[in-house]
């Protein structure tokens, strides 16, 4: 594959520690403050769903509205204010989504020269590069790159949005069959509201032939965003799917309640990698996303696989852990994690490998590296049910502090209720060493470099995992996220 | 040019009336020592002297403070130079216990540093398959395996391979001035042999090695011009090479009984 640009670019904003964080004026089409009924048929309405789909989001909202905020997770390890619900804009689309662009010709070339900001140069990895790119810009989706060889292989990769239209069965099949409505408040108010995201159909026997991108950006004030995606693949396909995600720098809080299904049946393979980088909060901890999302496998099928891969460096407060049920005999589930948390970021991380299946396999590799005054947690179930013979899990937490006013926390849930399962644990908890430091400037390199060094190796189990481009990508922004963190 | 010139232009280490502390506490009493290019000099003494915390001051190490005296180097007073700065201008220090650093291949790391010291020196990076001939020479003086370079530093070294490392990096960086920590312990004899070899096919007329070892043996392979004597933070002695083979011989008990005589 052609190497890709980094993402990783100077854009002169005052905060040099966040390079993402510019804005851009497109004219948006706002939904107003606030959530109710009308709201969420307006959001139904301006993307012209059937009847059925805006009766699941009722049924959410009707969920949502009856069990109220109490109803919100208050175990994980994180600590912020009362979210005021009816204080968001729960629809944003850049306006010129009303003509539809078709093609990158017809694309804003605002939003165009935007996404060359971020890094994405639609133009030209639409020449260059293999990976296929759909933009989420706040709710919609923009455009959607490399269709044609897509088609050719059978692969859907459209907006959700757009598959709701044109391929309502394989929705009305799929979604919510993981993550159902009422599965936590947060995906509860998703289902309601949720407004674009990714879409991807691979069909039997198919292996994806470039890997699938999305890119996603929070960009109005006081926006949240609600995306939604969904991914099959069919009995003996493979795909990669990536992501990434930024936000502008924002003096106030903004939410982002993604949920995010995969679907593996027999002998298909999803590898699913994400790069999260939404906006920290500035170095006092003001504003900064708010990052709670529900990202669920089911490794359906017999022999399925499903491995998740995350590099989290941005957002106020994460809270997610992408999770693999294990229902099919000998299916696999992996997650490799690393969570970088600097300044007044909080992190509760994790996975969740519920093995259902006989000889069931799970790999969990989680890196958390906490640095300043930030919280990082590492939050994982392994649960091993009655008729999941001979199954297998493998943990490894190992948790890196930089200086003395931060934390790391492992929390780890094992539930065993079949005897022939074999589980193992490891788990460190380590600081950067002043001997490594200074071995590396002996050499010459000086201190914020070695110390990058000493965090990218510490994180190279991970990375190696991540497609090429998207392993330097990730590299970039460790060693933005670090700056300041030694000397 | 006059010998009094040329001589001037040889001096490349001046360390005057050093006194260090760590944690208030005075390990290194008043030490004077002149180093000149060219030169090899065995620092000797017994364990607790301070032998390996002048290694490590003049190597920049934090956690040392300078309570009073000067470090020149080239000319320079470098008491507050960083490590980093200090090696880029060609201070190497050989270390006695090389740590592991998990993930950070060797490669990339050798290859950092140098085209680090290269940046200082106004030449531009190296490019891969320049960078890798390099390396095979240097690799090959040293017989070190190489599959270690493909590996993380250090880790899961034997203590024979890091020292091999080590002297295949001073042999790479090509520094101005060698600090040689202990690197014979540890070794057997095949391995000191071949790390001997690889400093003796370093030092020239136009650098200088500095050997700090409790024992004499590595200077039966690394023949030093001088050698001083440390004890309880002071030069008490110093000699040609066969000041080590009478240490040797009648131990540091002698040194401190003859000091004590005052003779």
């Amino acid at each position: 594959m052609q190497k890709q640009k980094v993402i990783s670019r100077e854009t002169g904003v005052e905060d040099q520690q966040y390079k993402w964080g510019f804005e851009f004026d497109i004219e948006s089409d706002l939904a107003p403050k606030g959530l109710n009924k009308d709201i969420v048929k307006f959001i139904s309405n301006k993307k012209n769903e059937p009847q059925w789909m805006l009766d699941w989001r009722l049924k959410a909202f009707e969920l949502w509205e009856k069990e109220g905020v109490s109803s919100s997770p208050n175990w994980a390890n994180v600590d912020f204010p009362e979210i005021n619900f009816q204080d968001i804009v729960y629809y944003a689309a850049p306006k010129s989504q009303d003509d539809a662009p078709k093609s990158l010709d017809e694309v804003d070339p605002e939003l165009i020269e935007a996404f060359d900001k971020l890094g994405i140069p639609l133009e030209e990895q639409k020449k260059l590069s293999g990976v296929a790119v759909d933009a989420v810009l706040d709710s919609v989706s923009v455009a959607t790159t490399y269709q044609d060889m897509l088609k050719e292989a059978g692969v859907i990769f459209c907006p959700i949005s757009e598959a709701v239209q044109k391929y309502p069965e394989l929705v009305k099949k799929y979604l919510g069959s993981v993550v159902p409505y009422s599965d936590n408040f947060y995906a509860t108010l998703n289902s309601a509201v949720f407004s674009d995201g990714s879409f991807v159909y691979v069909p039997p026997g198919v292996r994806c032939p470039i890997e699938l991108m999305t890119y996603f950006r929070i960009n109005e004030v006081d926006s949240g965003q609600f995306e939604r995606t969904l991914i099959i693949a069919d009995e003996g396909s493979y795909v990669s799917y990536l992501e990434g995600c930024t936000a502008p720098m924002r003096k106030t809080h903004q939410l982002h309640a993604a949920v995010v299904e995969l679907v593996a049946l027999k002998d298909a393979e999803i590898k699913y990698s994400t790069l999260q980088n939404w906006y920290p909060g500035d170095k006092e901890g003001n504003g900064g996303v708010y990052n709670f999302v529900t990202k669920r496998g089911a490794a359906r099928g017999e022999n399925s696989k499903i491995s998740w891969t995350q590099v989290e460096t941005g957002s106020a407060i994460t809270w997610k852990y992408p999770s693999v049920i294990l229902q099919g005999d000998n299916s696999t589930g992996e997650f490799y994690s690393v969570a970088l948390v600097n300044n007044f970021q909080q992190a509760d991380t994790g996975t969740k490998m519920i093995h259902v299946g006989k000889n069931t396999k799970s790999t969990i590799i989680a890196k958390g590296i906490s640095a300043g005054k930030a919280q990082n947690t590492y939050r994982g179930q392994v649960s091993i049910l009655p008729n999941a013979h001979n199954a297998k899990n493998f943990t490894q937490c190992d948790s890196l502090l930089i200086g003395d006013e931060c934390g790391a926390h492992t929390v780890p849930y094992i539930e065993v209720r079949n005897p022939s399962a074999e589980m193992g644990h490891e788990a460190t908890t380590s600081k950067v060493n002043d001997d490594q430091l200074f071995y590396l400037q002996q050499r010459g390199i000086d201190l914020e470099e070695a110390n990058y060094m000493i965090i990218n190796g510490f994180c190279r189990g991970i990375f190696k995992e991540l497609p090429f481009e998207f392993a330097m990508e990730a590299s970039q922004l460790l060693r933005v996220s670090l700056e300041g963190t030694v000397g | 040019m006059g010998k009094i010139m040329n001589d001037r232009n040889k001096k490349l280490l001046n360390v005057n009336d050093l006194h260090v502390s760590i944690d208030d506490k005075e390990i290194l009493k008043g030490i004077n020592l002149s180093v000149n290019l060219g030169e090899v000099h065995a620092i000797m003494g017994p364990n607790g002297s301070g032998k390996s915390t002048l290694a490590n001051v003049l190597s920049g190490r934090p956690g040392y403070s300078i309570t009073s005296g000067s470090i020149e180097y080239l000319g320079e007073n470098i008491n507050e130079e960083l490590p980093e700065i200090r090696a880029r201008k060609g201070i190497f220090l050989a270390f006695q216990y090389p740590v592991e650093l998990p993930g950070v291949r060797t490669w990339q790391f050798l290859k950092s540093s140098v085209d680090a010291i290269r940046k200082e020196n106004g030449e531009k990076e190296l490019g891969v398959k320049e960078f890798d001939q390099l390396l095979e020479v240097h690799r090959n003086k040293v017989e070190m395996n190489p599959d270690l370079v493909k590996r993380s530093v250090n880790e899961g070294f034997s203590g024979g391979e890091k020292k091999r490392n080590e002297i295949m990096q001073l042999s790479l960086l090509n520094p101005t001035f060698a600090l040689l920590d202990e690197t014979d312990s540890g070794l057997d004899i095949d391995a000191l042999r071949i790390v001997s070899n690889g400093v003796n096919e370093f030092k020239s007329e136009s650098n200088a090695v500095l050997i700090v070892t409790h024992y004499q043996r590595i200077l039966d392979y690394i023949k030093p011009d001088f050698v001083h004597v440390l004890v309880d933070g002071n030069i008490v002695k110093s000699g040609d090479g066969n000041l080590a083979l009478e240490l040797e011989e009648k131990g540091y008990e002698w040194i401190k009984e003859s000091i004590s005589s005052g003779n």
